[in-house]
């Protein structure tokens, strides 16, 4: 099952952008405690690959991580909700930005954790293979975690065992504020290879592209092809997260950022579509994220009594701290 | 009646649980072959897809198996040495401990970790003799220590069957224990074990150590009447058993392989004084703060608590209360 819509794609990328921006007001209104990192300027990925992907699969993301969620297809007010520390979150608030999770679509978390994803995709793959499921996975990883010894040992296990799973590096030139020439020997395809592993660079700003490497990578996956790596070069718009609003970290040259702002996959995708096209898409996005900031805000909070439910799937009870 | 060894009854619990559930399977680094004698001939009664053998990559294939168990499969992983526990130790707290909690109970993650031949292997020096248990009770993993074959047989069924994390210390000190075993069945978590009654003293021991305190509880016998209390597992604790048992004898003292400071005696003694008056300041034999075990035998030997250090705490003990 693939997803060669263009408005549907541009409905994810539009919906993923009023989404962050969105979460940012709410962050600098104080309903959204502890920040978060935006994923402003990065949409193209996450809508490109989770459009190549069937229900049968699975994927995790990053701390980076609210695009993932939305483009496989999670209830943004529920999103909303999780962000805003709501009983009626994805994670029943629990979890919060970093790491939101929606199982029932095969979102098993934002991990904020830089690298851990790919060992923890490529054993659920492995698993649901075994269970008789067509299941292809994707880990979704930063620039930054390139350089993460459990990454590249993750990278070894799925060539070994030839588990499909589609790594996804969302290169935006930095970890946190670390420029990639200053932390990555080599390169991030030549890491790939040396585990035998087909890896392709693709415009991450632009959707269709990704769409169509990440097509052509899962229909490989299916046939039994082995694990694949896409680096998608890309562009961080705002912060790497929002504390950065309130103190300034000199390290993006102001023409640098300009420039890769230029490149919009938001406006990219949008010009592939008829002007009342689009401005229906954006009409009922805004609905949607109207409707969702509404049930964030009106939902309750979880009873402090409450705090370590869940701790223990077993049921097993913890002590309680108090003298 | 039969008799067990330690190291068989774990190979049994693990051809067992394979057995029964086919989401159980074994991985780690030389299973197939059996290389820590435990999981000898798993791989040709089970297949090498449920005995797999894996690269030396444990944090990657620690987080495989928390996937896979995210997936609805019930890995155990074999770690041959137990210094490796800090090597995912990240893997297994960060993420399968905390995942229930964080996705607001969307998730299991039943892995089990099974060490054999944890503590000292009496010349295998300072990076493989460590004892970590009381770090996984700490962060609060389920944590089992089993000191007999039978409990080593029951508690690792258990341990498998358990919707959550479980490291199970098999201390190298017990594989080679043998013992007459009648019925093999589950034993449940955070229930202890009263292996000798006593009117004096109860001394907690953990693992390999409970045949140590039961040889100077025998070596005492006369003088002082000294209960042995073995917990079983470390995390859940059988507190209310251990009280019951100190209630009665009013005197305790521990018997622990782990490190001194915020190890698991002191632990267990604060629980205990907590909750009641003692008639005698409690008393713990540990290895030493920060313990490093050197490799001469002599050496080795001198950093793990001995039976001679428990046969003077207990006598301060009494002494102290007359």
């Amino acid at each position: 099952m693939t997803d060669a819509d263009p408005v549907r794609l541009y409905r994810t990328v539009r919906l993923i952008r009023r989404f962050e921006q969105r979460a940012v007001e709410l962050v600098h209104g104080g309903q959204i405690v502890g920040g978060i990192h935006p994923y402003l300027g990065q949409e193209g990925i996450a809508a490109g690959v989770c459009a190549a992907l069937g229900v049968d699969d699975v994927l995790a993301g990053t701390h980076r991580g609210h695009g993932h969620v939305l483009a496989r297809g999670a209830d943004p007010a529920r999103m909303l909700a999780e962000l805003c520390g709501r009983l009626t979150g994805l994670n029943a608030g629990r979890g919060g930005s970093m790491h939101a999770a929606d199982f029932s679509i095969g979102v098993l978390g934002a991990n904020a954790i830089v690298g851990a994803s790919g060992a923890i995709i490529t054993g659920a793959v492995w698993a649901r293979r075994r269970q008789g499921h067509d299941t292809v996975g994707v880990s979704f990883f930063g620039d930054g975690a390139v350089n993460e010894g459990m990454l590249l040992e993750a990278f070894n296990l799925a060539a070994l065992w030839r588990v499909p799973v589609l790594f996804v590096c969302e290169n935006n030139g930095y970890a946190t504020t670390m420029p990639v020439a200053g932390a990555v020997a080599g390169s991030i395809a030549g890491r790939a290879a040396a585990f035998g592993i087909r890896a392709v660079e693709v415009d991450g700003q632009d959707p269709e592209a990704v769409r169509d490497a990440s097509v052509a990578a899962v229909g490989r996956m299916r046939a039994g092809g082995g694990p694949e790596l896409i680096e998608a070069r890309t562009y961080r718009f705002d912060a790497h997260h929002t504390f950065e609003h309130a103190v300034r970290l000199d390290y993006r040259p102001p023409d640098e950022v300009s420039r890769g702002r230029a490149r919009d996959p938001v406006r990219i995708q949008g010009e592939r579509l008829p002007d009342a096209e689009r401005a229906a898409v954006d009409a009922e996005v805004e609905a949607t994220l109207d409707a969702a900031v509404r049930f964030a805000l009106d939902s309750p909070e979880p009873d402090p009594a409450d705090a370590l439910t869940y701790l223990y799937a077993s049921g097993l009870t913890a002590r309680a701290g108090g003298g | 009646m039969p008799r067990l060894s330690y190291r068989r009854a774990l190979t049994r619990a693990l051809a067992d649980e394979l057995a029964r559930d086919e989401t159980v399977f074994l991985l780690g680094e030389d299973v197939q072959v059996g290389a820590s004698l435990v999981t000898t001939g798993l791989a040709k009664r089970f297949g090498t897809e449920r005995v797999r053998d894996t690269p030396l990559s444990e944090q990657a294939f620690t987080s495989f198996a928390t996937g896979a168990a995210l997936a609805g499969l019930r890995p155990v992983i074999e770690f041959q040495i137990p210094s490796l526990l800090f090597l995912v130790f990240e893997q297994i707290v960060n993420h399968a401990h905390k995942f229930p909690l964080m996705t607001g109970g969307q998730c299991s993650v039943p892995v089990t970790y099974l060490v054999p031949g944890s503590g000292s292997r009496t010349g295998w020096a300072g990076q493989h003799s460590d004892h970590p248990y009381s770090l996984f009770a700490h962060v609060g993993v389920v944590t089992v220590v089993p000191a007999t074959p039978a409990d080593a047989y029951g508690l690792l069924v258990t341990a498998i069957r358990h919707d959550d994390p479980v490291v199970v210390f098999a201390p190298a000190g017990a594989m080679d224990v043998r013992d007459d075993v009648a019925d093999l069945e589950p034993v449940p978590l955070g229930r202890g074990r009263v292996h000798r009654f006593g009117d004096d003293v109860t001394v907690v021991a953990i693992g390999h150590l409970v045949h140590d305190a039961l040889a100077v509880a025998e070596e005492l016998a006369g003088q002082v009447s000294v209960e042995v209390f073995d917990p079983r597992t470390l995390y859940p604790f059988d507190i209310d058993g251990l009280t019951e048992s100190v209630a009665r004898t009013g005197r305790l003292v521990v018997l622990d392989d782990g490190n001194r400071s915020c190890g698991i005696a002191a632990e267990i003694i604060a629980s205990v004084v907590e909750r009641i008056r003692l008639l005698a300041p409690p008393r713990r034999v540990t290895r030493p703060d920060g313990a490093v075990l050197p490799f001469a035998p002599a050496l080795d030997r001198a950093v793990q608590p001995s039976r001679e250090q428990l046969a003077t705490a207990i006598h301060l003990t009494m002494k102290d209360s007359s």
